[in-house]
């Protein structure tokens, strides 16, 4: 027999869903019955086995039962039928700071969740510091939690959650909280998790991080479960079906009706396709396209995104004025002209698209298809992601310069 | 459903978690007011004087006089009535909504539904005791120090009405995610229930109220209309004779109110607890 961490065996759960809720008595009493209602199947003879110490992944669209499953796991909702066996402590974390009471001080706060996900007094004395300290809210730790900022309270939350420890731990599209910094943090955290040989169950949007995060994935369309496997696998047939997101062999994905495609993106500088530049470069961003089809006024976009994904810019042709009247089918390419590189030495990824006139219909988007490594040049600032070309002047009272 | 079902650290988890909700909710409860712990004095306090105002000086009430006290004074026998009433029903009431109120919690955590309807009683008695003890040392002022040798079986009938207020609170509890309604029937029924308990009028006017009705040719089968026994049906009635025993008159509550407060308590306890349990894996899906 494998270890397993939860086994999922033959679960069925459906809710009811009212066509004309009403909860009164006099409703109740009129109708002869509370209220009229259909019975949904969010869990449709589901079966699962996840092996100890796996990051598990469970992907699907909304509504696909993946949310409802993780809280069957977590035992917030009973199944209708069949078993789930959970062998070892469990702590779900499925909105982090859940618990918390606006007029109790942080101070409380920590052992009150701490109390709810399951550790004991001692263990949250022992612990306290810690949690303080991963959340970064010292200063105010003795204010009460309706003064916080929301990043202050989530952070709070999931500090505490984080520090319950448990051996298996359910994550529900918390992954995403707070600012980059501490997104490292809770990774960093979640890698340690796995290092330590604990399981994890996670439910998310993000599709990229799950394909490096999890090992394994189950994907659910319709409270079935279609495939289970290696995450890799998974992820990348779940994209490609559900959202005809597919991996490109060059680097980076892509998805759109697919009538034009943009085949491949050039990074020029002096006339050479290069993925080193410098700060100041005089830059042209050509786009290949082929097209099976004519499309009349079609929108070329680009777009740059650091390495940790924040979008520093993005530019079309509806915007610019730039309106062709047509594309014909076959190939070609058009060019963004950047007349001088405002990025600071980093680390960018560049993205293009081809839509409708409108800027609402996606023929293709090509995503981070190109890594470009900026190297230092002119003007030299100080920090950033950009550069303004910036001075300094006018010292009050006047200074001779050295 | 699971191999790793209730063991003896779910229990441990569940009475530590209980434990922490309700001084959570203690804590809560007048943070950020001026007068503080204080006002849960204050509102009885105001009750107990308007009523006295009302009951014993415009309609002439007459407090029993207290068979070891000697006390025999309105205020001080409706101040007991007053603060056991409001436990009565203030812990049913917030045993009722707790599960509502905590939805937030319900949907995200996995604990022992009933630890919310538990740890909100518990609160109301720690409120309750802090009233009864400011009670019972005015009462050992004006009637002697003999009232602190009812303590002991004081508490004991604490610990009844709790588990009373325990059962009633986890039936409603579960009644209230089904119909929204039982809230507000439940604010009107309470209205009826405190005049029905003899709070603002000794039972003795009940009796004489039933005599009157036979006087005046209202009978059944040519017997007075029994309204006293009927009166003392009331688990509420019960409750508040045994207190007033205790406090007002010093003396041990006779055991035909030990038997009636004992079996609606745990009676009540059981209805509740079946309820519940039948009905607790579904509240999530309800809220």
């Amino acid at each position: 027999m494998k270890d397993l961490a939860v086994r999922v065996e033959n679960v069925t759960k459906s809710f009811r869903v009212y066509t004309d809720r009403n909860q009164s008595l006099k409703a109740a009493l009129l109708a002869g019955r509370r209220a009229k209602y259909e019975d949904f199947l969010a869990l449709d003879d589901v079966s699962l086995e996840i092996p100890r110490g796996t990051t598990f992944g469970l992907l699907g669209h909304n509504g696909s039962g993946k949310s409802t499953l993780l809280k069957t796991i977590a035992r917030i909702l009973t199944p209708d039928a069949g078993r789930i066996t959970v062998d070892g402590r469990l702590a779900a974390m499925l909105e982090v700071g859940s618990g918390f009471h606006p007029n109790l001080s942080g101070r409380e706060n920590v052992y009150l969740n701490g109390t709810i996900l399951g550790m004991s007094r001692r263990e949250i004395d022992a612990k306290f510091d810690s949690i303080v300290d991963f959340s970064g809210v010292e200063r105010f730790i003795d204010q009460p939690v309706k003064n916080y900022s929301s990043g202050m309270y989530v952070r709070l939350g999931f500090a505490v959650s984080i520090h319950v420890e448990p051996e298996i731990l359910l994550v529900d599209e918390v992954l995403a909280v707070g600012d980059l910094q501490f997104q490292e943090k809770c990774m960093e955290k979640f890698s340690e998790f796995k290092a330590a040989g604990r399981t994890v169950i996670v439910v998310s949007h993000a599709i990229d991080q799950m394909r490096t995060f999890c090992d394994q994935a189950a994907w659910l369309r319709n409270g079935k479960v279609i495939d289970v496997g290696d995450a890799m696998t998974i992820v990348d047939s779940y994209a490609n079906a559900e959202h005809g997101v597919r991996r490109v062999e060059s680097g980076g994905t892509r998805f759109g009706s697919g009538e034009a495609r943009i085949s491949s993106i050039e990074w020029l500088v002096d006339g050479a396709d290069t993925r080193t530049t410098r700060t100041g470069d005089h830059v042209t961003l050509r786009l290949h396209y082929e097209s099976d089809i004519e499309i009349p006024r079609p929108t070329f976009g680009a777009s740059i995104d650091t390495r940790d994904g924040v979008f520093v810019w993005g530019h079309h042709s509806l915007d610019a004025g730039y309106v062709v009247e047509s594309i014909r089918p076959g190939v070609g390419s058009v060019d963004i002209e950047i007349p001088a590189l405002p990025l600071r030495p980093g680390t960018f990824d560049v993205s293009a698209s081809l839509q409708d006139h409108a800027a609402t219909h996606v023929y293709d988007a090509l995503q981070k298809a190109v890594r470009v490594d900026v190297l230092h040049g002119t003007p030299t600032e100080s920090g950033g992601v950009t550069t303004f070309g910036s001075t300094f002047t006018n010292v009050s009272p006047p200074r001779p310069l050295v | 459903m699971r191999t790793n079902g209730p063991g003896r650290d779910d229990l441990r988890r569940a009475v530590a978690l209980t434990w922490t909700l309700a001084m959570r909710e203690v804590r809560a409860q007048y943070n950020k007011t001026v007068l503080g712990r204080a006002w849960s004095l204050i509102s009885p306090l105001v009750t107990i004087a308007v009523y006295s105002v009302v009951f014993g000086l415009i309609f002439a009430g007459e407090a029993p006089e207290g068979i070891n006290s000697g006390i025999q004074n309105f205020a001080l026998w409706i101040a007991v009535g007053v603060v056991s009433w409001t436990f009565i029903s203030g812990a049913i009431g917030v045993g009722m909504s707790s599960l509502l109120s905590n939805s937030g919690l319900l949907t995200k955590v996995y604990f022992p539904r009933a630890v919310l309807v538990v740890s909100a009683i518990i609160a109301t008695i720690v409120t309750f005791l802090t009233e009864l003890l400011v009670v019972v040392v005015i009462m050992a002022f004006v009637g002697g120090p003999r009232v602190l040798l009812g303590i002991p079986v004081l508490l004991v009938f604490v610990l009844l009405a709790a588990i009373f207020c325990t059962g009633v609170g986890l039936l409603l509890s579960i009644g209230v995610v089904w119909f929204r309604d039982i809230e507000y029937l439940w604010g009107l029924f309470s209205q009826v229930w405190m005049y029905a308990s003899g709070v603002v009028f000794p039972i003795t006017l009940v009796a004489q109220a039933s005599i009157r009705l036979y006087e005046s040719g209202v009978s059944i089968n040519g017997e007075p209309i029994p309204l006293l026994a009927i009166f003392r049906l009331n688990p509420a009635e019960q409750f508040l004779e045994a207190f007033r025993a205790i406090i007002y008159h010093f003396v041990t509550p006779p055991p035909g109110v030990w038997l009636s407060c004992t079996l609606w308590a745990f009676g009540a306890l059981a209805v509740g607890a079946l309820v519940f349990r039948a009905k607790q894996s579904r509240v999530v899906e309800e809220l």
